[in-house]
């Protein structure tokens, strides 16, 4: 997957989880939190959703990766890059 | 008795196959309609089930109703509906004074298998487990939903009490507005059972699930052509007040709680007991202060097992034998049995008869067991009466849990 691709399999994953924010308009640097109105257990079904559809696992001590749109495809990027 | 412990309804929130408010409900019961309909469940293929169509987007978030659970919507709904149709003013409502108090045959079954079935999808590697089945199984969850929802933070628990839980609900709210706990309770049951396999494929094992090529003649309580129990899903929700603050605001009364009872038959898992159900009855008209005879409608368990019924049947006759004005009706003919919604739902599609003088019939009783037989059944078409004053509401449950309420026309 490209960068750009991994990018878009985030934005998927989020859709799927807050199905009522409008995504169009993300700041890419900005925390998802406060964006797309995320809880704790939001972003533990980012990290599922990852492993069910990519076979990613992201470990606890790198949650903090997944804090923006572009921290997490930075952080992604070359573990999906055979995907 | 005191004006602060009479108990009065001043609002319904309801959904069930054949409606999603009490004049939808009740016109589909003059009108004989049934809700059963084809259904595809997993493993089994295609049972006979209810459902609701409620639109849930109503009152959840798509985020919310994803997290939650179909029980907590469905109360969820419910609650918003009762809440809208009693005139509370909710906005202004001390919030810590309103409690929710549900009724539920099973909960977290539907979950559960759900979890189960997507970790197969993946060797069963319990990493697959969801994080969100704790919250979504717990046994407060319906009720929990509810108080999220609505910001309620006065008490909220569900009671499970089989298939007599939503008279039990019911009856819980009302204790708790005596005690003082409350100002208002939201009370009833609810059921998502429908979207577990494993309630039909247990009755089926027991030989206790309906089965019929016509799905709207499938669940025929007192019918010798009876082959058990429709699964179905709904819920029914009521606003419960003390009657001063009631008349207080000036609400509108469906009914006044005189009489009620909880007993067990302490005998069977499954298989009822005549005597104690007779029992509960009579408690509850003694609470009442009132005879059997003063009964207008009885709205019977009447589930469509073969057994069920002949039970249930013989602790009527035990009580009512010779009533000549109690007449005898079923909800469970056209939705199938709502499981921790039935006793509720039940009731709701009774009190409109307080206005209309009217009895909604039992469907589907072309061949009356003589085992089931007793005075006054109407069956397959409404009956119009002089007057409706008191309804008696019998909900029964696996383990011999046996409840009765009473309610009874509001007059000054």
């Amino acid at each position: 997957m490209t960068k750009e691709e991994v990018r878009q399999a985030v934005l998927d994953i989020i859709a799927t989880i807050a199905p009522d924010e409008d995504l169009s308009t993300i700041n890419r640097d900005a925390p998802l939190r406060e964006q797309a109105g995320l809880d704790s257990m939001d972003f533990l079904d980012i990290v599922m959703e990852l492993r069910k559809r990519y076979n990613v696992d992201v470990p606890e001590k790198d949650y903090m990766e997944l804090v923006s749109l572009n921290s997490s495809t930075n952080y992604l990027a070359p573990k999906m890059a055979d995907k | 008795m005191r004006m602060e412990d009479r108990i009065v309804i001043t609002g319904v929130g309801l959904t069930a196959p054949i409606g999603n408010n009490l004049a939808d409900f009740r016109e589909s019961l003059l009108n004989c309609r049934s809700g059963v309909r084809k259904y595809e469940t997993r493993f089994i293929g295609e049972v006979l089930a209810g459902v609701c169509d409620y639109e849930p987007t109503l009152y959840q978030t798509r985020k919310d109703i994803r997290r939650g659970t179909r029980a907590g919507s469905i109360s969820i709904y419910c609650a918003h509906e009762a809440i809208k149709d009693s005139g509370l003013p909710f906005e202004d409502f001390d919030k810590s004074r309103m409690g929710v108090y549900l009724g539920i045959t099973e909960h977290g079954n539907v979950e559960t298998e759900n979890e189960i079935y997507n970790i197969s999808q993946y060797g069963y590697d319990v990493k697959y487990w969801s994080h969100h089945h704790n919250p979504r199984t717990i046994a407060n969850n319906p009720a929990g939903e509810v108080t999220l929802n609505l910001g309620i933070t006065g008490p909220h628990y569900t009671l499970g009490a089989a298939c007599a839980a939503g008279n039990i609900g019911f009856i819980q709210g009302a204790q708790m507005l005596r005690l003082g706990e409350v100002d208002a309770a939201l009370a009833g049951g609810v059921s998502e059972s429908i979207h577990t396999f494993g309630i039909f494929a247990s009755f089926k094992s027991q030989g206790a699930l309906a089965s019929h090529e016509d799905p709207a003649k499938a669940s025929r309580p007192f019918d010798t052509g009876r082959t058990g129990i429709v699964v179905s899903e709904g819920g029914c929700i009521y606003i419960l007040e003390r009657l001063d603050d009631a008349l207080k605001r000036g609400a509108k009364v469906y009914g006044e709680l005189v009489g009620y009872c909880i007993n067990s038959d302490a005998c069977d898992f499954v298989l009822p007991a005549p005597e104690r159900q007779a029992e509960c009855m009579r408690k509850a008209l003694k609470m009442a202060g009132i005879k059997p005879d003063d009964i207008d409608i009885l709205n019977a368990h009447a589930t469509a097992t073969h057994m069920g019924d002949i039970q249930e049947c013989k602790a009527l006759r035990e009580v009512f034998c010779g009533c000549k004005d109690v007449y005898i009706n079923n909800t469970k003919s056209y939705i199938g049995h709502a499981m921790g919604a039935a006793g509720a739902l039940e009731l709701a599609g009774n009190l409109p008869g307080f206005d209309d003088g009217i009895v909604h019939p039992t469907i589907n009783l072309d061949n009356l067991d003589k085992e089931c037989k007793l005075d006054n059944i109407v069956a397959n078409k409404p009956l119009q009466i002089n007057e409706i004053k008191y309804i008696l509401n019998n909900s029964f449950g696996m383990f011999g849990i046996n409840s009765v309420v009473i309610i009874k026309k509001y007059d000054e």
